[in-house]
């Protein structure tokens, strides 16, 4: 019975001491707290070339989509782990330099980025890194085969054939989800918006969590017409699936991928050493294998399997109308789409 | 809990009896606190904080007020009590027939069928929506089977609950079942009564506390389960997607926490009618009772040979379903298989540290919490003082099986996210994981250990009371050993739930610890459903795994340390 109690107790000492050790290797490298809502098949990437750039920090990946990273840093507020928001549409930035949640800083080299793309204010606030634009995904072999028109503007969308077949973030959630809300309503004026979500929520499949969600759902052909954005239809088409990405002839909404340091970041040098890696020519580059425009002039080239002219189609954003209205408009949209419970 | 104790009866400052009393007191004493911190303290806090708004001033009832007033907040109420009840029925009406396959008849194949069903308490039950989809998803591959209906819904909801909660009832409906008088049945036919009068007469009678308690045992799982109508339950809100919603959404805590609330009233009234149900059923075989064996009978052993067989295929397609789609390269166009899905590394920022994550916090799950639990069991059985404090102490310890994960996880936010807790360090550690995993799967492990424990005879403390040996090495040499296949089995079911839990952790989780199954969700919300199947795979991979691994070692302690359980070696 000795012998049994002491194998026990040398399988508990072993498992211990095992779990500690894990617990304990901890890198010497300092570690940056990073909330982001990039997509997160990119978002190692960036840290390698971030960390290669700069050996003595580590990045520490907070990943959601826009509303949640949103509504987190605002519930956090000072007591936030997040040192810096890296990637968050620059509507939600906005919010947050409202009421004075974000540090002033100009990254070394702000002064080459193009300034319409950063806040106004000297030092700047946010600075956007790349715009991420409105599009539709739409698998043409399953387009095909129900007998689907290829759509050409957002009013085609409401058409009844496509009753069931279109899936949308939910923009709560989605920060893709929400540009195309605020486009709609800066082209057409509020009124009008709503009635034309009236009549798309007909058709509307389900509302997805994230931005990308739909246009992955329409390569899938689970819902084959996806309102997302440009580059996961680009990409998913690099990719071999049957998708074709359309740009609707009204206008498409847009958001800066932007970033800020956080005035209760614990981690200041950290997050500064970020923000100047940013804006450098090596980080635009990056930037430029996935999204068509950059905070830098002259580095962007065209992205394979973009929908042509897609700049000129990108709407005149006004980011502070879209600040200032965000909460009212999606309380409202909650209201009207959120509860529906039967399944069409 | 014990160590300090332990640490106490090491000084020799004590007669060797009076210590033996003092490491109980302060067994059962350093028991209550804890669990007043860790079980009562949080609960107490999700309650105020209902009655607070997110800036924490004192608003009454106001939250409650908004609740029911918002049309959408009610329609999940019902969605959820709907899709509940439609659950209950389903998954009791089946699971009684299979148990009744198991126990009452001489189907072949009965151990494998056994095993089968055991197979949803291995996975995440994000899995079987995630399954679901790839099924009867709008590209499923068998979807004709649903007529043109949806399985975003309230469909897909009820069959991917089905299968999450099968085992859960099962088990309860062998033990209501195996427990039959033969005396009755010999009875009955002595009198030519007609099969189905005896059903009816006996059977179902005699197993009607079990079906009640698996009834709110169901009621209460299917409402308070997160992971499957969060994947696919399309626009179908219920209550356990709206507090996530509320709380990870938009932040709302205080909504959170009235929904929480809310969610605690089904789990609570089926925590005391199942307690009542348990009292009675233990008054009801007497002590002349004969068990019941069953009798061959070709037509009813095949009919009910085809019925298991059936639901088998149903919980292996699903497993099966998963494991595929977490091989195939890109579903349904390109069939060919591919193991590029579990390069977690490439799709998620925590790649695979996510699993090892898991790996670590159920270890430690396992660890601390079969400690902890055994010697809480052992102070509340076996201590021979403060009677009033064991009673509050077994009472502490039944209260986690009333609290839904989610609520639990909540609590703990509330509790231990205020600056001004002194333990509120532990916020966004592993430690708060394994704590909130311990606690929420502490009272099962606790009756375990109880009713174990009472199986000893006190006689073992008596004696060695009387020679002066101090209660924890007859302990740790008569009841630990007596009890270590137990002790094992108890390890083994912390280590499960843990790897495969989702509702508190998902409020809990930090960037450096984030969970195998919260990863599942995640991946799963972006779109990426290979590598999320991918991921729940390596779950139950981890699982099954780790339940060989028991079934081995319990066979080898058994044979090294219970000798004392043959006559014929000593």
């Amino acid at each position: 019975m000795g012998t049994v109690s002491k194998t026990f107790g040398r399988v508990v000492g072993l498992a211990a001491a095992a779990a500690l050790a894990t617990t304990l290797s901890v890198s010497a490298r300092e570690t940056i707290t990073v909330y982001t809502a990039v997509e997160p098949e990119e978002l190692q990437g960036f840290a390698e070339a971030f960390q290669a750039d700069n050996p003595d920090y580590e990045i520490q990946w907070v990943r959601d989509s826009t509303g949640v990273v949103t509504a987190k840093l605002l519930a956090e507020g000072e007591n936030s782990p997040a040192d810096i928001v890296w990637g968050l549409a620059a509507t939600s930035l906005l919010m947050m330099a409202e009421r004075g949640m974000l540090e002033p800083y100009a990254p070394a080299g702000v002064e080459k980025l193009s300034p319409a793309l950063m806040d106004k204010q000297d030092p700047p606030r946010w600075v956007g890194q790349r715009a991420w634009v409105a599009s539709v995904c739409v698998n043409t072999y399953e387009a095909e085969a129900k007998g689907l028109p290829m759509p050409a503007t957002w009013e085609d969308l409401t058409n009844p054939v496509y009753k069931g077949h279109i899936i949308m973030p939910n923009p709560a959630s989605s920060g893709t989800g929400f540009l195309d809300v605020s486009s709609w309503m800066q082209i057409w004026g509020e009124e009008k918006a709503w009635d034309y979500m009236d009549r798309l929520h007909e058709n509307i499949g389900i509302y997805s969590h994230s931005g990308s969600a739909p246009c992955k759902m329409a390569g899938r052909g689970e819902y084959p017409i996806g309102i997302s954005f440009a580059y996961k239809g680009a990409q998913l088409k690099g990719e071999g699936a049957p998708v074709e990405v359309v740009a609707p002839s009204e206008g498409l909404g847009w958001d800066l991928e932007s970033f800020a340091i956080l005035k209760s970041a614990k981690n200041k040098a950290g997050a500064k050493a970020l923000a100047d890696w940013s804006v450098t020519e090596r980080a635009n580059r990056m930037y430029n294998e996935a999204y068509a425009v950059v905070a830098m002039p002259g580095i962007a080239t065209p992205v394979e399997h973009f929908p042509a002219n897609i700049e000129e189609k990108m709407i005149d954003n006004d980011f502070a109308w879209a600040a200032e209205n965000r909460a009212r408009i999606l309380e409202e949209w909650e209201k009207r789409y959120g509860s529906k419970s039967a399944p069409k | 809990m014990s160590t300090q104790g332990l640490e106490a009866t090491a000084s020799p400052a004590f007669p060797s009896v009076d210590r033996g009393r003092l490491v109980s007191t302060l067994g059962v004493l350093v028991g209550v606190a804890l669990l007043l911190v860790f079980v009562a303290a949080p609960l107490i806090t999700i309650f105020l904080k209902s009655l607070q708004n997110d800036s924490g001033t004192f608003v009454g009832l106001d939250n409650f007020v908004r609740y029911f007033s918002s049309a959408g907040l009610i329609q999940s109420l019902y969605n959820s009590v709907q899709i509940a009840l439609t659950v209950t029925v389903i998954a009791c009406g089946l699971a009684f027939c299979y148990a009744y396959a198991l126990t009452r008849t001489c189907m072949p194949f009965r151990g494998l069928f056994r095993a089968i069903a055991m197979i949803p308490i291995l996975a995440p039950s994000l899995l079987s929506a995630i399954a679901l989809i790839y099924l009867f998803g709008n590209q499923g591959m068998i979807r004709e089977l649903l007529f043109g209906n949806s399985v975003y819904g309230p469909i897909g909801i009820v069959l991917g609950i089905t299968f999450y909660v099968f085992p859960h009832v099962l088990m309860i409906m062998v033990t209501a079942l195996s427990s039959a008088d033969a005396r009755l049945y010999e009875a009955a036919e002595a009198m030519g009564t007609s099969r189905w009068r005896v059903f009816w007469t006996i059977t179902v009678p005699g197993a009607r506390y079990g079906l009640i308690s698996a009834g709110f045992v169901v009621f209460t799982l299917t409402i308070t389960d997160f992971g499957v109508p969060k994947v696919i339950g399309g626009n179908f809100n219920v209550l356990a997607t709206d507090i996530y919603k509320q709380v990870v959404g938009q932040q709302s805590f205080s909504m959170g926490a009235v929904v929480g609330l809310i969610l605690l009233f089904p789990a609570i009234l089926s925590f005391s009618v199942d307690r009542i149900v348990r009292k009675r059923q233990v008054a009801q075989m007497s002590a002349r009772a004969v068990p019941y064996v069953p009798q061959p009978s070709k037509g009813r052993d095949r009919a009910f040979f085809v019925f298991c067989s059936l639901v088998s295929v149903f919980l292996i397609g699903i497993l099966g379903t998963a494991v595929f789609a977490s091989l195939v390269t890109y579903w349904p166009y390109n069939l060919s298989l591919t193991l590029a899905h579990y390069d977690f590394n490439a799709v998620d920022p925590n790649g695979w540290s996510s699993f090892t994550n898991s790996l670590e916090m159920a270890a430690w799950t396992a660890l601390i919490g079969t400690c902890v639990i055994f010697l809480g069991a052992y102070f509340v059985e076996k201590a021979d003082t403060l009677p009033f404090a064991r009673g509050l102490l077994h009472m502490l310890a039944m209260i986690p099986m009333a609290v839904p994960g989610l609520v639990l996880g909540l609590a703990y936010v509330f509790f231990f996210s205020t600056p001004t807790n002194p333990l509120s360090g532990i916020y966004g550690t592993m430690a708060i994981l394994v704590l909130s995993t311990v606690v929420h799967f502490y009272t099962v492990a606790h009756l375990s250990f109880v009713t174990a424990l009472k199986q000893l005879d006190k006689e073992f403390e008596a004696v060695s009371a009387s020679l002066k040996v101090p209660a924890y090495k007859t302990m740790l040499r008569v009841h630990v050993p007596i009890c270590l296949p137990l002790i094992l089995n108890v390890a083994i079911y912390l280590f499960l739930n843990a790897m495969t839990t989702v509702s508190a952790a998902v409020f809990l989780y930090a960037p450096d610890t984030k969970l195998a199954s919260i990863a599942v969700l995640n991946m799963d919300d972006v779109g990426d459903q290979a590598p999320a199947s991918a991921m729940a795979i390596m779950i139950v991979l981890t699982s099954v795994s780790v339940k060989l691994l028991q079934v081995v070692v319990t066979r080898s302690l058994l044979a090294r340390s219970s000798a004392w359980r043959n006559r014929d070696t000593a």
